[in-house]
């Protein structure tokens, strides 16, 4: 039988011996146990950063160690924490957020951290859009972020020119991608477009691209009684619209979460909406010019234009134990004050595609010259950055929301097999999505 | 009247059992408890917060249709692997039972699949039927049959069935072989001599004679098919497109493990146990009955 219990235990007994050869090493040294979510070559570039604060210092000893897909992380930082052994520090990706903040008891929110070892924080060297996901109700950061992206669009600058578009000028609105998308088309392309992480691009950053609230009580920051309100009018017309172009040939779906990722790089699909951390890939892949662009929007429904998106990615978290001491809480905010650098930011953007989290690091690396010598480099950061953040468009604050992404990504995979409608999808989607919500809400009152 | 073995020493029997019942003391029925005891609670993710709720998690999870969907599904897996495994294994066994050449070869060969890791084999199976990557998937489309089993919920259906068989064949197969020799060939020989065709031989004589064998590989091949196959149907397809892969031990894992619902999820555990349990019981009662031990 497949319990918590005995996964918990087999995580402690791995803690336990991991623990054990790592103290003879650094007896001076406060060691401190970091879990992070990046497969290669991210994990490696992550942990190059964490090498190098180790040989910056002399106190302090970061011990990463890889755990997995984000969804695993969690799994792993909730059993130990069960078993009483929970890491220092965990990357939770940031649908976790609303779970983790749930914990109570569980983490120490960062800005507490900061404040109890003197070493202090600034939230406002944050770009807002990251600040406020990672912000309690009143304002004060619970994490740390670090890697953030958002999601943007990548075209086929080869196909466009042959398909008679402007190779520049990728389409702004829906329309136009509609029309470049029956071009593509005829020019013999068999794969117009595709998108990765359905949900969280054409359903998540679709509400916050038109300031529309994917969640009521302002996408759950006002509370855990939020309901999802993604029936609404411009949800049903986008899913609509896409179910069309998967019948008409024109819009391939490719898969659940990143599962996509690979259909742009290899050339396949002209287009494709994906995470901005797909860039190192495209370079290194890519036989063809290829562009980036902010994602398209639909006009009846942006007035005034489209707004910033929203950040994916994750951040890092700071866990309790039974067995923490000061030293080792002081341990941690010194290894953060060093990640909150702004030339340590920069540099993790200009090597990996994430968005720069700060503004003085997004201000280096225009000073670095990057951007010129990486046009559309800088499309994420902009989309993230272009309109002051609304209540739709400050980020997602549900409980168990991995699950409800889950829910909805089953009822895309319905409508687009033509078992169901995309109405039907959506309203599916929000009962059994406020079931999950009401369970979380039950779970963690009081 | 049985012949009964006397120990001199009364503590010494004891001592021997007590290894065997502390693995199932620790393996299964702490584990077990421990899923009736969360299946009957509401708890948070980090197990901060527990509420006793009765029955509600079995309420909640026995009128939810999707569970039915799932329970719908997951017999249509088992019976289809059950018999697509069993049929192929035993029409193998024959065929390398009967005197052809390099007999021993074939043997060794069929029983390979076995030692393949769940998860690797699934990889396998993705690099044939892939659409975008796999030889046969690409085959199929490039010949104009639309093969996508990440929206087509029959082909992925199909798709995992064949995987999950393909890897029960080996073992299926060792235990008809053992069963076929263990046959008399003096029995067949009368038959043949009596003037009986190989099909006649086969479903009057060696057939029933199979029948333990195909007994106990029935109860092994159906437990196999309701808690055994997670890793292929992880691997292959996620429980996707839609539900239309996700059998119940598939959803007590994405329920406990990925959604952080213990509650739901040892509510599940539970009934998969009272179903495993009901099926062992029903096959002993009724199906043993025709089995004919020699």
């Amino acid at each position: 039988m497949l319990t918590r219990r005995t996964l918990g235990l087999s995580t402690a007994a791995f803690v336990l011996a991991s623990g054990l050869a790592g103290s003879a090493l650094a007896q001076q040294k406060t060691t401190i146990e970091f879990w992070h979510g990046l497969p290669q070559p991210l994990g490696g570039q992550l942990e190059q950063i964490v090498q190098d604060f180790n040989a910056s210092q002399d106190k302090v000893q970061v011990n990463p160690s890889f755990k997995g897909s984000y969804p695993e992380t969690m799994q792993a930082a909730i059993a130990a924490f069960r078993a009483g052994n929970a890491p220092h520090i965990v990357q939770m990706f940031e649908v976790g957020t609303a779970t983790m903040m749930a914990a109570g008891p569980a983490i120490k929110p960062v800005y507490q951290l900061m404040a109890e070892t003197g070493a202090g924080l600034d939230p406002a060297a944050y770009i807002p859009a990251v600040r406020g996901y990672y912000s309690s109700r009143d304002g004060k950061m619970m994490a740390l972020p670090f890697n953030s992206s958002t999601s943007i669009m990548f075209y086929n600058k080869d196909a466009f020119q042959k398909a008679g578009l402007d190779p520049e000028k990728a389409p702004a609105t829906w329309p136009e991608m509609i029309e470049a998308m029956k071009k593509l088309k005829a020019s013999g392309v068999s794969c117009a477009f595709t998108t990765s992480w359905p949900t969280w691009i054409q359903l998540e950053q679709l509400g916050s691209l038109h300031d529309t609230p994917f969640a009521s009580k302002s996408n759950g920051f006002g509370g855990l009684d939020a309901e999802l309100k993604i029936n609404a009018p411009l949800f049903v017309k986008h899913l609509d619209t896409l179910v069309q172009l998967q019948k008409d040939g024109l819009f391939k779906y490719g898969g659940r979460d990143n599962k996509a990722d690979a259909l742009f790089p290899s050339g396949e699909c002209a287009i494709a909406h994906a995470s901005s951390g797909l860039r190192s890939r495209i370079s290194k892949e890519a036989k063809f010019n290829w562009g980036a662009a902010p994602l398209p929007y639909w006009p009846e429904f942006a007035k005034d234009g489209p707004k910033n998106g929203i950040i994916g990615g994750a951040a890092f978290w700071v866990m309790t134990s039974p067995k923490r001491t000061p030293a080792e809480y002081k341990a941690v905010s010194e290894f953060f004050s060093y990640l909150a650098r702004p030339q340590v930011d920069a540099k993790w953007h200009m090597d990996t595609g994430y968005v720069p989290v700060t503004l003085q690091g997004f201000q280096q690396a225009q000073a670095s010259g990057f951007y010129d010598k990486n046009p559309g480099a800088d499309v994420p950061a902009k989309q993230l950055t272009r309109t002051p953040t609304t209540e739709n468009s400050m980020g997602l604050r549900l409980g168990n929301l991995p699950e409800i992404r889950n829910i909805i990504q089953e009822e895309m995979e319905k409508a687009f097999q033509g078992e169901q409608t995309a109405r039907q999808a959506l309203d599916n989607s929000v009962k059994r999505g406020n079931t999950v919500l009401r369970n979380f809400e039950r779970a963690n009152k009081g | 009247m049985q012949r009964r073995v006397l120990f001199d020493n009364k503590l010494l029997p004891y001592l021997l059992l007590a290894p065997q019942v502390a693995v199932t003391l620790v393996f299964f029925i702490w584990p077990a408890a421990q899923a009736v005891w969360q299946s009957v609670h509401l708890q948070d993710a980090f197990g901060l917060r527990s509420e006793f709720v009765w029955f509600e998690n079995f309420e909640r999870i026995l009128t939810d249709p999707n569970y039915l969907d799932t329970l719908r599904i997951t017999v249509v897996f088992s019976v289809a692997v059950t018999v697509l495994s069993m049929g192929t294994a035993l029409l193998l066994a024959v065929l390398a039972d009967s005197k052809i050449k390099g007999a021993g070869a074939y043997k060794t060969l069929l029983i390979w699949p076995y030692a393949l890791a769940p998860a690797v084999a699934a990889v396998l199976w993705m690099f044939i039927f892939n659409p975008d990557i796999g030889l046969l998937g690409r085959g199929l489309n490039a010949m104009g049959i639309p093969w996508d089993y990440r929206l087509n919920g029959g082909q992925a259906l199909t798709m995992v069935v064949l995987a999950a068989s393909w890897k029960q064949v080996s073992y299926n197969f060792i235990f008809f072989l053992a069963g076929l020799q263990a046959i008399p060939r003096s029995v067949i020989e009368a038959a043949s001599i009596d003037g009986a065709g190989p099909a006649r031989r086969f479903w009057t004589i060696t057939f029933p004679l199979l029948s333990p064998t195909t007994f106990f590989l029935l109860v092994v091949d159906l437990v196999y098919a309701f808690c055994e196959t997670f890793g292929t149907i992880h691997a292959l397809t996620h429980g996707g497109p839609g539900k239309a892969t996700e059998t119940l031990i598939f959803r007590v894992y994405l329920d406990g493990v990925v959604n952080n619902d213990l509650g739901g999820s040892s509510a599940q555990s539970v009934i998969l146990m009272v179903i495993v349990i009901a099926l062992t019981a029903i096959q002993f009662r009724f199906v043993e009955r025709k089995v004919h031990y020699a």
